[in-house]
């Protein structure tokens, strides 16, 4: 799956299909063949190795956590990518360390209701734009657009002030109840997918007297189903990763309530010496890998979808 | 029912297309979530906001008492909110060129390299998967001005690295750093623009015996000019709220080892909302950066138009 290439799918401009000439450098000059061999070789030598020393420096950190991961307290430091000293039992410590089940669970329950709540509202949404014809559609979908470009900031504030009057902070609710109005991004890819499916699909249903909400329960989501997976694991992601949230309405709460991200953040302090700590950064490092790692695998299935997702993100720019 | 809408589908003006009522009903009924979530929490939540930042907002009876623009004079009062801005303006211009420059540079590499560029573009997009608290967990050992393997790394050349997060000049670098760490995104839609450049324009810069250095310059940056600018905006809009980064490295514990440096508008904002609760100063500071979001936008958007070529587009 990592060497098909993802292009084709989405490539707007009537450039030449991906021919296997096209992975040449820079198209032709193969066949003739004549033009300076040793300078092209040497050129393609030098771009190897640039290639090999970025992905090293990308490598580097995520190589360091795992060594760092398996290391005493005393060589957590010392940088070397094999531990001198082999410190398994890190990995079984750390639950009694850190209350590191209640993070995962808690961040997990939370990606999922906040996952699965913002695929089926901006897949009813979409298909309201994509399918309906009512007066101001247009309007309305560029208002949707336009609020991708409203920064948090400015809605953080009044949002926690609204959740507070609605008499549900310390609840979990502000962390996913957003979700359940759509989020712009999602409408919008989603919109775009229903908008290629056939209209003949949906009138046929129609005259077989299908409801409204039939066409779209019966017949629109069962044939999205791979964009709707595409949405779930980007705000499962996004869930998943979300600091800023935990910290407004988890923060006063108990430890065990934490998400991931916050309980990690917490750690970071708890073991730092300038607060009484240990330095026992080997547990902060075991727990970072063990978070890290639904993310890596998430990607292992999923890295089409990511990088077409953010690539078309770009597009619509 | 799709007569009316058949016959004027003849390019007749949207305006004038004859709707079924039946249909544009269900049609709202469908999009409703989002009306709802965009009166309530877009619309309403920046009119409420507004309000609070004219008021001093009580958190035990949950009543904003209108203060004037007494929060507004305070922004210019307060030393700490002119050092946050000054620190995330100073961010915001180092981290956005080098964030496109390294971008492009991969994604340029990514584009040459054909066979293979599938491993190596899941090698670069792996930091983009690593949560911001996991790569900042890392990076701060990393980091360490004594025994961090930066330094390290520095120290075989003969360089002595500096403090990286506590010397206040090299704050700023090391959440550069951690950004460029993640650039995959960015990287990733250079590389679709990248993709997208018709091939025959090379071959014919060729036939002219173009150097590589004026096809970059003459062919693919024009080319990919819509991405670039799309880049700069995100990643501006992002600069200026910067705060995951600069939170987990500075301000776990409310006292930073850096507190003057680190000090970033986000940050601040926060704190003065969630920490301190004036409501009332974190929304007009909010508003503030509202407002020069817009217009820097505005700036990068007039001064786009002039470079930025589409295809298609009729001049």
């Amino acid at each position: 799956m990592a060497t098909t290439r993802a292009q084709p799918a989405g490539t707007e401009l009537p450039s030449p299909a991906p021919t296997p000439d096209a992975k040449t450098d820079l198209g032709p000059s193969r066949p003739r063949r004549k033009p300076r061999p040793p300078r092209a070789k040497a050129a393609r030598l030098l771009l190897w190795a640039l290639l090999g020393v970025v992905s090293a420096a990308f490598l580097y950190p995520l190589v360091w956590l795992i060594a760092a991961s398996l290391k005493p307290r005393a060589e957590v430091f010392d940088n070397s990518l094999i531990p001198r000293t082999f410190s398994p039992e890190n990995y079984v410590q750390v639950w009694d360390q850190l209350p590191l089940g209640h993070w995962v669970a808690n961040s997990f329950l939370i990606a999922v209701l906040a996952a699965t709540l913002v695929t089926f509202s901006s897949a009813m949404i979409a298909f309201g734009f994509a399918y309906f014809r009512f007066p101001g559609r247009n309007l309305l979908f560029g208002l949707v657009l336009a609020t991708m470009m409203l920064p948090g900031a400015v809605t953080m504030v009044p949002q926690y002030l609204i959740w507070k009057n609605l008499g549900v902070l310390g609840t979990w609710i502000p962390l996913f109840g957003m979700n359940l109005f759509g989020s712009a991004f999602y409408i919008f890819l989603q919109r775009q997918f229903f908008l290629g499916l056939p209209r003949e699909l949906f009138e046929a249903a129609r005259i077989d007297g299908a409801s409204y909400f039939g066409l779209f329960r019966r017949i629109a989501l069962p044939l999205s189903i791979p964009s709707l997976v595409v949405i779930f694991i980007f705000e499962f992601q996004a869930s998943w990763n979300n600091l800023q949230s935990a910290l407004i309405y988890l923060n006063a709460g108990s430890v065990e309530g934490f998400t991931a991200p916050l309980g990690i953040a917490y750690a970071m302090t708890k073991y730092s010496p300038t607060n009484g700590g240990q330095g026992d950064y080997q547990y902060v490092m075991v727990a970072t890998l063990l978070i890290t790692l639904p993310m890596l695998v998430l990607f292992a299935f999923g890295q089409r979808h990511f990088i077409e997702g953010v690539a078309t993100e770009g597009r619509k720019g | 029912m799709d007569v009316p809408a058949r016959r004027s589908a003849r390019r007749a003006r949207p305006a004038r297309i004859k709707y079924n009522r039946r249909e544009a009903l269900a049609g709202y009924l469908f999009i409703s979530p989002w009306i709802v979530g965009f009166v309530v929490f877009m619309l309403g939540a920046m009119a409420y906001s507004l309000v609070i930042s004219f008021s001093r907002y009580n958190l035990a009876t949950n009543v904003a008492r209108p203060v004037g623009t007494a929060n507004y004079a305070r922004l210019f009062d307060d030393p700490k909110v002119a050092t946050s801005l000054a620190n995330t303006l100073f961010y915001a211009v180092m981290a956005v060129p080098l964030e496109i420059c390294v971008a492009l540079g991969l994604a340029l590499l990514l584009n040459r390299v054909g066979r293979g560029a599938g491993f190596f573009r899941t090698v670069y997009y792996l930091p983009k998967m690593t949560p911001a608290v996991a790569t900042a967990a890392v990076f701060l050992l990393l980091l360490n001005g004594n025994t961090g393997a930066i330094n390290q790394a520095l120290g075989f050349v003969g360089i002595s690295g500096p403090q990286w997060l506590i010397d206040p000049a090299w704050v700023k670098p090391s959440i550069v750093l951690m950004t460029l760490w993640g650039v995959s995104g960015t990287m990733v839609i250079f590389l679709a623009a990248l993709k997208s450049v018709p091939k025959d324009l090379y071959e014919v810069a060729d036939l002219d015996g173009a150097g590589s250095v004026r096809k970059f310059f003459y062919i693919t940056v024009p080319m990919i000019s819509g991405a670039i600018f799309f880049n700069v905006i995100v990643l501006t809009i992002a600069a200026l709220q910067v705060f995951d980064q600069a939170y987990l490295l500075f301000w776990r514990d409310q006292t930073s080892s850096s507190p003057e440096a680190s000090l970033f508008y986000g940050i601040y904002l926060f704190q003065q909302a969630f920490r301190e609760f004036n409501f009332g100063f974190a929304s007009a500071m909010a508003w503030v950066l509202f407002v020069l979001i817009l217009l820097i936008s505005l700036v990068q958007v007039r001064i786009g138009n002039r470079f930025v070529y589409y295809e298609g587009e009729k001049r």
